[in-house]
Parts: C-alpha cells; structure tokens; sequence
C-alpha cells in the first residue's frame, strides 16, 4: 500500500503540521514504508484472538471520586504567554 | 399525526444526548466541578494537558454510567476501551477528546415514550459512552483574542444516542423529557438545561413514507431547552422537504439553532466526519465491569418512575393521571408518601392537597419542591385536623393559604384565627333559630315545597358561623328544624 502526494497533504493538514512540497514526496515514501510493514503484519492469521486494546494485561484502577487539586491558577498563568481577568488568551478563533 | 403535515414526507429523527454526571471531580483528575466558580480556578495540570500528566478515572463516573445503563435494559459491556477523538481546538488543550469509540461501556438499551394519542413505542438507544468535557471559549470581551476558561474541561459526561427510531417533533421532545426524568430520578445528572448538564444534539433526515432508505441527514448542535429542540427538528423537517421538492439535495452538515429566529443555519460541512482519528488511549487500560460489581449497582437502583406510577394507582388508589403527576419527580413523590404516612388521611384526599394546592403555592411562589414552604409533616398536621373533624375542609384552604404564606402550623392558624369547627350541636341550633326567625318569608316558602331554599339556609348558617359549623351536622339539623 502507498500513499499519495496528496493523501500527505491531506494528513498533515489533519495534524496541523507544515510540509514544504518538496517535502511530500520524501514523507510519501516514508509513510509508505510504515504501511508496508503493517501490511506484512495484517497478512498474519489472526482468526480467534481477541483485538488487544492495550499492550499491558491489565485493568484499568480507578481513583475515588474525591476533590483533591487546589485552585493553582496564579501559578499555572504564571508560565502561559497571555492572560486576562482568569482567562487564558489565544489568536481568535471562531468557527 | 405530525407525518401527515409533511405531505408524504416522513421525518428520521436520531438524537444524542450529553448528560453531565454528578460527581465531586473531574473524570479524570482531582479537580471540582462546581459550576459558577472563576475561570480556570477548576483547572489543574491533567486538565490543562501540561507535559507528563496522566488521566486516572474516576470511579463515580463509572458507576454513574453503569446505574443509566441498567436503568434502561442495556447491555453493561465486560470490557470498555477509552479512545482518543481528535481535534484541534483552543479549548481542547490535548488536542484530543478522551472518549470511546468501538467498545462503550453501555449499549444497546431501550426507552418506552408514550405519545399523545395515548400509545406506547420503544426507543432503542445504540449506546451510551463516558467521556471528558471540553473547556469554554468566548469570542467577546477580549478584543480581539479569544478567552479560554478551562473548568469544564474534564467535566465527565455519557452521550446517549438513540436509535433512529423517531418520527416526529413530539416524539423527540417525549423521548427527551422521559430521558431527563429518568437521569434526574437516579441521581446521575442534575439535569439542569440551563447550566448545560443536559444538552442535545439532533440528527435528522427525511424520506418519502415507505421509502427503504434513510435520506442524508444534518445535525443541528446544542439545543438547550425542550421547546428549542421542538422547533429546531420542526424548522429542520420542512426545510429539508422544501430543498428536495424545488430539486436541490442535503447536504451532510452540522447546524446550528437560533432561538431568536427560530431557524438552523449551517455551521461547517461533515466532510470531513471521519477524521478524527480515533485510536484506544494507551493512556488508559481498558475498564472492567464485572457481573458481581452490576449486579451491585443493580440492587441499589432506586424506584424508577415507572414502577413508582403503578404502585402508586395500586396502593393509594389513584388515577393515572394523579399517580403520574405526583412522580414527576422523586421529591414530590418523597413528599406525597410523607404526608399519607404522616397525616394517616385518605391517599386521594392527600393527593388532591399535594397535587392541586401545594402545586398551584410552589408555582406561584416559583419554588422547587425542596424549597416548599409548607413541609410534608405541616401539611399532614393540616390534614389530620380535617380527618379528626376540628375544621372542615373549606376552613383548611384558608389555614392551607396561611401556612404557604408563613404564618405558622395548622393548630397555630387554626387557634389564633379561632378557627375551630363548631361540633356542640346547642351552638349549631342557636344559629339555625336565629336565621329562621330572620328569614319568616324563606322558611314558609321552603315549607311550600321551594326545596331549592334549602341550600340558602345552608349559606346563612355558615354565614352566621364563620363558616366553621360542622357541614354534616348543619345539613341534618337543618332538615330536622325546616321539617318543622
């Protein structure tokens, strides 16, 4: 299996990362690579064992329902690039 | 029927529900829920997604999720995987929604609605999976930038989505207010709409009746009472008619509902629906719920309001009609059994008083059942002095409208507005003597057969008692003195 040129594109769009267009060949490549090795993976009989969710053979613990964070918000703003009024600020975004 | 408005045309109506669950801390961290409090001081590092934080689930929001599920017959799955859902978005800090995707932790369930015209369906519900909130964005008041307050982030919700069993405006708004009750009844959300602990998305489409497809449906987001979403399916329904009837096609897009137009407008295009990229969250482990942990939860369910309907119409006698009104909610229902256990009255005679007049105090009042101003035990001490004769019952709507208006208990009222019923049947005679001597014209006419003057002499009697005689009493020697 190969991707396209634009099939990258459209990926990086998705992760929101920049790729210059003489990058798009070199990551077509890549990825396609990654694909054949899975592909190779697939071609496994698998019939009769159960999808595996996690590598770890274990269950999730849970914690109890109790409130045990403090309010640290000076702290937390104190590294943030912009605030106002308790808000943390960001280039506008409207959809 | 609301189909046969739609000239052939049938509406598909499936519609997904996100009920914030009432625990202390967030799903997956530490932090409080509490709503109203300042921006970002319910914020911690997990919620923020600083580097290296680690989700840890909460157990109440499982056990919340679990109590839904076995409340409407739904499969509770063995084993349930958190997955990623991703997104970008500034009020999403991990770029990614913790969610669940192929195994949700309830699925398969049903409701049954009753429609207007009396009958009963089922609404499957598909599933119902636990996630995490996002934080809130405001595009005003920033000039320019956007503000982010993240304490809702992390706030533990189960989407509900149901079959796309629905077929009308109605039925949505049935199904919703079923649904509402129920989450409410057992104590997994407040259910208040305004604060959006209740909140509904609605997918619709429409077909031509007896067509084997479903046609291309929208989703109209975030509808927050249940008349939005009455008129937000309503508009959708006869707009995607009218766009297939002039010839053009539905698109497959989410839209958004404007309360003040009454319309929905599209909001983006669902192009792009299955890029978000879900994947199991190597973060988490899969949740395992085992049967002897079900079937716990399953012994501490409380009486769903169905079950508590029949009891009622079977234990107290009562109508459909009273029994529904009286379980409307838990604490009304709490509060009707208090005042029969209490007052030792007749159940139909309690649940005309809790029904009719608490009902008509709280509404005028604007208050909730918790807040009432006269308590299950007042109104039972009320209703006790009606059962043992002290007053009549048209005395007590006026101790009734005293208590509302905070004046003190019954036998208080009663003592201090001298209200006490007359027995001592000497007293009742006098009065009787009195307006017979004072009504010579009546009294002969009355003899003459004018048998319709007799309730004139009922009126003047209780006139000339405050209203306090005994009516039985006044009503036997009545006829004995008239008699002559």
């Amino acid at each position: 299996m190969s991707l396209s040129p634009e099939q990258v594109r459209q990926v990086a769009q998705l992760a929101r990362l920049q790729l210059a267009p003489e990058q798009t060949e070199h990551y077509a490549r890549q990825l396609s690579n990654i694909l054949e090795m899975v592909d190779a993976l697939s071609r496994v009989d698998t019939e009769g064992v159960a999808p595996m969710a996690h590598p770890l053979d274990m269950v999730q613990r849970l914690r109890p329902d109790v409130v045990s964070e403090t309010d640290q918000r000076a702290a937390m703003q104190s590294i943030a690039p912009k605030v106002a009024d308790g808000v943390y600020l960001v280039p506008r975004v409207i959809e | 029927m609301a189909n046969d408005l739609h000239h052939g045309w049938e509406a598909v109506i499936g519609l997904e529900v996100h009920c914030q669950l009432m625990t202390h801390s967030k799903i997956f961290s530490g932090a409080a829920i509490q709503y109203g409090a300042e921006p970002n001081t319910q914020a911690c590092a997990v919620d923020l997604a600083l580097p290296g934080v680690l989700p840890v689930l909460n157990e109440d929001a499982v056990k919340k999720a679990v109590t839904f599920g076995l409340s409407v017959d739904a499969k509770i799955a063995e084993r349930c995987v958190f997955a990623r859902k991703h997104y970008f978005y500034p009020d999403l800090p991990k770029g990614y929604q913790i969610s669940q995707y192929e195994l949700p932790i309830v699925y398969e369930g049903h409701l049954d609605i009753e429609l207007e015209n009396g009958t009963t369906k089922t609404i499957g519900i598909t599933r119902a999976h636990l996630e995490e909130d996002a934080g809130k964005s405001m595009h005003e008041n920033f000039s320019g930038a956007t503000g982010i307050d993240l304490n809702r982030a992390g706030t533990p919700l189960i989407e509900i989505v149901s079959e796309p069993d629905i077929r009308s405006a109605a039925e949505a708004v049935a199904y919703l207010k079923k649904l509402h009750q129920l989450v409410v009844y057992l104590g997994v959300c407040d259910g208040n709409m305004q604060e959006g602990s209740f909140r509904c998305d609605a997918n619709v489409s429409v077909r031509k009746v007896g067509a084997p497809k479903f046609g291309t449906r929208t989703e109209t987001k975030n509808v927050n009472s249940f008349r939005y979403v009455e008129k937000a399916i309503e508009y959708e329904i006869s707009r995607q008619i009218e766009v297939i009837e002039s010839g053009g096609t539905i698109r497959q897009e989410t839209r958004l509902f404007n309360p003040d137009t009454g319309e929905t407008r599209a909001m983006r295009s669902k192009e792009d629906a299955n890029d978000y990229r879900y994947f199991p969250d190597p973060d988490l482990l899969p949740v395992v719920c085992t049967q002897d942990y079900i079937d716990a939860i399953r012994g501490s369910l409380p009486e769903l309001p169905e079950a508590k309907r029949a009891r009622f119409e079977k234990d107290f006698g009562l109508s459909p009609y009273d029994a529904k009104t009286l379980t409307s909610s838990r604490e009304l229902a709490a509060y009707y059994e208090a005042v029969v256990k209490d007052s030792g009255a007749d159940a139909k005679l309690c649940a005309n008083w809790v029904s009719t007049d608490l009902l008509a105090v709280l509404n005028k009042q604007g208050k909730d059942i918790n807040e009432s101003p006269i308590s299950a035990a007042a109104l039972a001490g009320l209703l006790q002095r009606i059962a043992d004769k002290t007053i009549s019952g048209k005395i007590a709507k006026e101790v009734f409208e005293a208590m509302a208006a905070g004046e003190g208990g019954a036998d208080d009222i009663i003592k201090a507005k001298g209200l006490v019923q007359i027995t001592d049947e000497s007293a009742i005679i006098r009065a009787i003597d009195d307006v017979m001597v004072k009504s010579p014209e009546q009294v002969a006419g009355y003899r003459a057969g004018k048998d319709k003057l007799f309730g004139f002499f009922v009126g003047q009697v209780m006139k000339a008692t405050q209203g306090k005689a005994n009516p039985d009493a006044v009503n036997r020697l009545l006829k004995d003195k008239l008699a002559g």
